[in-house]
């Protein structure tokens, strides 16, 4: 039996009562609660203070590059239809510099959990509006306030078919394991935004702030996508937590004869076996 | 024997030169087939050459001998390369030769296409009149053509073909006629990006990530065909950056990867190939170039990305750089590849372009014994537990684990300076032996690299330097060089980077005339080799206008300088 304890290791470089660790708890419970173990679990990440959480837990890590967390989980879902294939990362890495990833990621389907900690600003570059920040919000460089307006991800991924679509709080972290849980089981791609105070550098987005807004819709049916999509795009006086949308279509790895049965990494090979792929040119 | 095929894209050019190709090859003929094609789907000028010897050819030649020319232009094009004895097939009711032409061979493609079922079937006429003119038989071809087209298109293929060839029964005596062939000796007809998807598929890889791209898109092409009965995974990325780190998380994950690209797709994936120098993941890169600079000459070749090859990515990290010389070599070079990938655990950049990609010639069938599959995977005894996928070591070379490999054991890569568990650190004096690991790889991957092939007479006056998909070019050139009385040999580099240099630097300063052989602008080779050895040739021969080098062109530049 997996215990959180496994999971959770050492110090971590996040300010104190910085949302990430609510986050990493909720994550080792999670895991040790579908009772696995660390070797069967990969976390894929880019950079930034989330993408930081393989260094924080024990567990296989690809820490690769920004915005590039998705395409690396693609390949080692591939590779191993055995690994339960976890992307964790932040706004900036994953609507932003990933954004492209993001949208072909979630047309391909893969057997993957993506979590997202939404702090709506970039914390490792100092202050900076994410693709998620709040019009007018002033920061060093939008001096006069962002004037984007915010990136919508849950509009996004169900407009363009996600199966699995959810929004947590930190704050809310019973909520946030469970909702992680049933994303990590979900077969193919499952997003889970998550609203995380950054108590540094987002004076606006505070815990008292989302605490105020954050709701559970009563009696959502989640096969409901006009439904999932409406409260996609609630924000402002009423945020609406919860599993927006959960209905599951073929995964990415379906399509692919290679990919049933055995996972592909541990497979025998010997070039002898296909010394008949030269007949056809003859 | 010089063949040229040409007319509009969409007219079936290749559907020509691949039946014509591989019935000579079958019947023991050394057939060489280039493209030459315009980046269209439809109209322009494209042309196959088919170059036929007893033989295999190893280089183009522009002298014509059949000219087929399916729409005007054609004839327009390529006439003033017609040898005195040449034979033009052409169908009159759609243009007519100049009056002083008399090497016209008029034939009624398109009529005796429709009669046998479409207007589409011309191609197939046209094939049969070559043959015909080439005073072939028709078994082997019409056995060729049960095969290569489906069932229901069968019966008008053959009745178009045996039009074609009945056509020009009479004509037959005008042609010079065909070398000697030695139809015993078993051969396979293949282009380059065949003979690299192929390589891939018995070197083990079972991963390709790629995004398509002119003139790479044959070997993904190629994979993506032997999915299902190989078991293999082609996926075609959203971007370049999605397709190297796809892979880079494949080969993390354990398997054997690879992904292909032309020079704007590899300059999106310098920032994954920097990763992949970083995190120790064993990656194979396909570059085939292009003429650039930006979207440059997207059907034409050039030999313009060795510096961007070798050089390219932010930071320094050890990696080798291979290139396809020609198909014999090229098969087992890119086996070669997978294999200093995974020893070393480092990207290899697999340099062709597309002169090599999209040449065909017959050649002996491949030796898949001579492939080897090793993964230089850690085991329980080279990976003591706790596992540390950075664990310093005499060599540089950690054990390399997959995630899952050892139960109880987690591998944790990091973009990130690290430990050697993996974690991120600041510390100077870490981070100065995490990059004397890396790059003691380097000084490794020195001592792999093959010595460039000598081909030629022992003390040669003049030395002929080359690399890569030239070497065809610089073989025809030293034959015809020696045939003319002159001292030459050539040096021909397929290992690029570390380069090797002990060949170089005995055979060099010998030579009293010495050529380096580019198809680039500003002689890239030429200044790696001085960087590398203080090594310079006598000349520097360039062709950059984005068609590959010929013997000819080679003697006669030659015999200009000596």
């Amino acid at each position: 039996m997996s215990k959180a304890a496994d999971y959770l290791t050492k110090d971590t470089a996040w300010c104190p009562g910085c949302g990430n660790f609510p986050i990493r708890q909720a994550l080792a419970e999670a895991l040790a609660e579908l009772d696995l173990a660390p070797h069967q679990v990969l976390m894929c990440s880019g950079i930034g203070q989330a993408a930081k959480m393989p260094h924080y837990l024990r567990l296989n890590g690809f820490n690769g590059l920004h915005g590039r967390a998705l395409p690396p989980a693609v390949g080692a879902r591939v590779a191993s239809t055995a690994l339960t294939v976890i992307v964790e990362s932040g706004d900036g890495d994953s609507y932003g510099e990933g954004g492209n990833h993001f949208i072909h990621t979630i047309r391909r389907n893969p057997h993957l959990a993506h979590f997202v900690h939404n702090n709506q600003v970039y914390g490792l570059t100092k202050g900076q509006a994410s693709p998620t920040s709040e019009l007018g919000m002033q920061t060093n460089v939008q001096t006069t306030g962002v004037v984007l307006p915010p990136f919508q991800p849950l509009a996004v991924a169900l407009t363009m078919g996600a199966g699995f679509v959810a929004r947590c709080f930190a704050g809310e972290r019973k909520h946030l394991k469970e909702t992680m849980m049933a994303a990590i089981a979900f077969p193919g791609y499952a997003l889970v935004d998550i609203l995380q105070p950054c108590v540094t550098f987002n004076k606006i987005n505070t815990y008292a702030w989302y605490k105020e807004r954050c709701y559970f819709p009563a009696g959502h049916e989640t096969s409901d996508w006009q439904a999932a999509l409406t409260l996609a795009r609630q924000w402002g006086e009423h945020i609406p937590l919860g599993i927006l949308y959960n209905v599951p279509r073929p995964t990415f790895e379906s399509h692919f004869p290679a990919l049933a049965g055995a996972p592909l990494n541990g497979r025998p090979f010997s070039p002898s076996e296909v010394v008949g792929a030269q007949d056809e040119f003859r | 024997m010089n063949i040229v095929i040409g007319g509009a894209a969409g007219q079936g050019m290749d559907t020509i030169a691949h039946l014509l190709g591989k019935t000579l090859t079958r019947l023991g003929y050394g057939v060489l087939l280039s493209k030459d094609y315009m980046s269209r789907v439809r109209g322009g000028h494209n042309f196959s050459l088919l170059r036929v010897g007893s033989t295999t050819p190893w280089a183009l030649a522009t002298d014509i001998d059949i000219l087929v020319a399916l729409n005007e232009e054609t004839y327009v094009v390529h006439h003033k390369k017609l040898r005195p004895r040449a034979s033009v097939i052409f169908d009159n009711a759609l243009f007519a030769l100049p009056a002083q032409e008399q090497r016209g061979l008029p034939t009624p493609l398109g009529s005796l296409a429709r009669a046998a079922g479409g207007a589409i079937l011309a191609s197939t006429v046209a094939t049969g009149a070559v043959l015909s003119l080439l005073g072939l038989a028709l078994p082997t071809a019409e056995g060729l053509i049960r095969e290569m087209f489906a069932e229901a298109l069968v019966e008008q293929n053959i009745a178009a073909f045996r039009a074609g060839y009945s056509a020009l029964l009479p004509a037959r005596p005008v042609v010079a006629p065909l070398p000697e062939a030695t139809p015993e000796t078993p051969q396979i007809f293949i282009d380059g990006n065949q003979a690299l998807g192929m390589a891939a598929l018995a070197s083990g890889c079972r991963f390709l990530a790629a995004y398509p791209m002119t003139p790479a898109t044959g070997i993904m092409t190629y994979l993506a065909a032997k999915q299902q009965q190989y078991g293999l995974v082609v996926e075609q990325a959203e971007d370049e950056i999605a397709a190297i780190n796809m892979v880079l998380g494949a080969s993390y994950a354990g398997l054997r990867s690879m992904t292909s690209t032309s020079g704007g797709g590899f300059a999106l994936m310098v920032e994954g190939l920097s990763l992949a120098g970083m995190t120790e993941t064993p990656i194979v890169v396909v570059l085939a170039m292009r003429p650039g600079p930006a979207t440059g000459l997207p059907t034409r070749t050039e030999q313009g990305d060795l510096n961007f090859a070798i050089f390219g990515g932010h930071g320094e990290f050890p990696r080798a750089v291979l290139s396809a010389t020609n198909l014999e070599d090229a098969f087992y070079r890119l086996n070669k590849a997978f294999t200093l990938a995974d020893k070393y655990q480092v990207p290899v950049i697999f340099l062709t372009d597309q002169d090599f990609a999209d040449t065909a010639r017959s050649i002996r069938p491949y030796d898949f014994s001579r492939l080897v599959y090793e993964r230089h995977l850690a085991t329980e005894e080279t990976a003591p537990s706790p596992y540390q996928r950075y664990r310093l070591t005499e060599d540089g070379l950690s054990p390399r684990a997959y995630p899952g490999q050892f139960a109880g054991e987690v591998v944790l890569a990091d973009s990130d300076e690290h430990d050697e568990d993996g974690h991120i650190i600041e510390d100077g004096a870490m981070r100065k032996r995490m990059m004397d690991k890396r790059m003691l790889k380097q000084n490794a991957l020195a001592n792999e690299m093959s010595e460039p092939e000598v081909y030629g007479s022992t003390g040669a006056e003049i030395l002929l330097i080359g690399w890569g998909s030239t070497y065809g070019a610089l073989r025809e050139a030293i034959d015809s060089l020696q045939a003319r009385g002159k001292n030459a040999a050539m040096l021909h580099f397929s290992d690029l980077w570390p380069l090797p240099l002990n060949n170089v630097t005995t055979l060099l300063p010998e030579a009293q005339y010495s050529f380096c052989i580019e198809g680039n602008a500003t002689g890239q080779f030429s200044a790696l080799l001085r960087r590398e050895s203080g090594l310079q040739t006598t000349h520097l021969l360039l062709k950059y206008d984005g068609r590959p080098w010929s013997g000819e062109e080679i003697v006669r530049e030659v015999e200009k300088n000596v």
